[in-house]
């Protein structure tokens, strides 16, 4: 991150009052910010942390009170976290694939000028301007068989026997959401991949094609070694915001059918906006924010690597 | 260099990789618009048809005068543009010190809103709703807007930041020099010269705030005061076959997000490959 250097207020200027001015300058301009995200962030963040530790449930206001770590021994024993664990890393692992591989290759179609590219590229960008609780709607009318044309290809091609909901079927709701993240997502690593894209010097290029490199050898040898660091940051930052997009999800499926499709913050929202239990939704929480530092500190140290490596 | 038949070859995947893009990114949204202009009585028996044979603005104005849609645009509008505009304010002001300011506490604080955006939002529902309960802001879209601008200041900041890194700052200083205080030379000088960067950051808010669903559905429970996500959302849960009327008001949720983004998808990649540049 690039940091302004100090604007010094004049040196030997430094009578008492606008020294003491100066110094309190900078907060007069912060408190806002710093009032607000402390109050309506971080104090409910610590008292959300607590919350794990306690037994805090709207619908049973008697039974309140610390319990220690019991919330983490029923999170341990819950049959449903872990189902939803293993969905979170699907969902993720399936949303992000498709969404980096089809945004890079939209990035280096419009990396070239092209007739229309304005055009298609305002287009393409497009669903990303959706909200997500439309996208989710939209989507979830694809798959249904009665408005949507979704279900009617899938038989035609065969992979159905009749057209059917695939968000009413446990075995394949997943991919429901999935889909639907992937057509949201795709247009996010198409314009950051496109910015990392149009920031390589293109003398580069010309240079290496006098030299007889191949479009395939230059793409290894130079746009990726150049987009390596930009991919490990967007990657990394995409996942932990995957990982905790509920939205999809709890529009189209609301976690079913039989909680097949729950990931582990739609699970989260379901326990506290449904049931109304706020400890045990905190202990979910805590358990996806340690699983997403651990991979985050993960993704660091191999960006170094990375970084290093050139 | 390629041959002119491997070019053509090479060129004509290129068009029809695109062309597919185009459709996967549209079909959806034509399909929307399709629905919605589908004439109720042909859903069940063209509703999978590709082109209807006949369309109607029906559905639109039985949603526009006969639902609650109109309240929910209100109410969104209230959050979006009140929650656009203070977090505005506030960011501003933040990341004017960030960028002009060398000062003790510096790195904590950007520190703590890095945080921020780290962790996942919906750990603090829970205490959230328990504090806005204790404010007595449930059921009030003041809470909402506050709840928002919070959420999106740290972000809205850093934005907010890097407009003024990209200002030079002699142009105040020379301000100063001619005797305008800090503030004067801020108001006069670099504020109009940041009207494309507010521009951007108040877009961008508005349609955060325009498009949570989650919180809103937490803190806000009577129909009066629901915002679009929500409202609609209770409106499919109640009406889940008036499948024209649904479409109708998604088609018409869609309208001011893309406004928006049309404004600006032209600066995206621009001022992303600027910040590419610097960082």
């Amino acid at each position: 991150m690039t940091m302004a250097l100090p604007t010094s207020p004049g040196k030997g200027r430094g009578r008492p009052l606008k020294k003491l001015h100066w110094l309190v300058e900078p907060y007069l301009y912060l408190s806002p910010a710093i009032i607000l995200i402390a109050l309506v962030m971080l104090v409910p963040l610590v008292v959300g942390i607590s919350y794990a530790f306690q037994s805090i449930s709207l619908l049973n206001p008697f039974e309140t009170g610390w319990v220690g770590f019991a919330n983490f021994e029923k999170l341990w024993a819950d049959r449903l976290f872990w189902k939803a664990l293993t969905n979170t890393f699907w969902w993720t692992l399936g949303s992000l694939f498709f969404q980096f591989f089809l945004g890079l290759g939209l990035a280096l179609l419009l990396n070239r000028p092209f007739a229309g590219r304005g055009l298609v590229q305002a287009l393409v960008f497009l669903p990303w301007a959706v909200p997500a609780f439309l996208s989710g709607l939209n989507w979830a009318w694809l798959f249904n068989p009665i408005i949507g044309p979704i279900p009617h290809w899938l038989a035609a091609i065969g992979i159905m026997d009749e057209p059917q909901n695939i968000l009413a079927n446990p075995k394949m709701a997943l991919w429901g959401p999935i889909v639907a993240n992937i057509w949201f997502g795709i247009p996010f690593f198409a314009i950051t991949l496109l910015a990392a894209l149009q920031s390589i010097p293109r003398d580069l290029y010309e240079a290496a094609s006098i030299d007889g490199a191949s479009v395939w050898q230059s793409f290894t040898k130079i746009t990726v070694p150049f987009l390596a660091p930009t991919i490990a940051i967007t990657v990394m930052l995409r996942t932990i915001w995957i990982a905790n997009f509920a939205d999809l999800i709890y529009i189209m499926t609301g976690g079913g059918p039989a909680n097949s499709t729950h990931i582990i913050s739609s699970y989260i929202f379901t326990t506290a906006f449904r049931r109304l239990d706020f400890a045990y939704a905190s202990t979910l929480a805590i358990a996806l924010l340690v699983l997403l530092l651990a991979y985050a500190m993960l993704i660091l140290q191999m960006r170094k690597h990375l970084v290093k490596g050139i | 260099m390629a041959s002119r038949t491997s070019f053509s070859v090479a060129g004509t995947l290129r068009y029809a990789a695109i062309i597919l893009y185009v459709l996967f990114a549209l079909f959806p949204i034509y399909w929307l618009v399709k629905i919605a202009i589908t004439p109720d009585r042909l859903i069940y028996t063209e509703g999978t048809h590709i082109w209807p044979s006949t369309f109607t603005l029906d559905n639109f104005t039985s949603v526009l005068f006969l639902t609650d849609f109109l309240v929910y645009f209100k109410n969104s509008m209230i959050v979006s543009l009140g929650t656009a505009f203070f977090t505005t304010l506030v960011a501003t002001a933040a990341g004017y010190a960030f960028s002009r300011f060398h000062f003790r506490g510096k790195a904590i604080i950007i520190a703590l809103m890095l945080i921020t955006q780290m962790f996942p939002l919906l750990m603090i529902i829970a205490p959230i709703y328990k504090i806005m309960a204790g404010l007595r802001l449930l059921d009030s879209l003041t809470g909402l807007i506050i709840v928002y601008t919070a959420f999106n200041v740290p972000f809205a900041t850093f934005l907010m930041q890097g407009f003024f890194d990209g200002i030079p700052k002699d142009l105040e200083e020379a301000a100063m020099i001619d005797g305008c205080t800090r503030f004067e030379a801020l108001r006069k000088v670099i504020f109009p010269l940041t009207l494309p960067g507010l521009a951007a950051t108040l877009g961008f808010i508005f349609t955060a705030a325009w498009s949570e669903l989650l919180f809103a559905l937490m803190l806000i429970n009577s129909d009066d005061k629901m915002t679009f996500p929500v409202g609609l959302k209770t409106f499919v849960s109640k009406f889940a076959v008036d499948w024209g009327q649904m479409m109708a008001a998604g088609t018409l949720a869609l309208i001011p997000s893309c406004i928006f983004f049309i404004l600006i998808q032209r600066f995206l990649v621009q001022g992303l490959t600027a910040g590419a540049v610097k960082g």
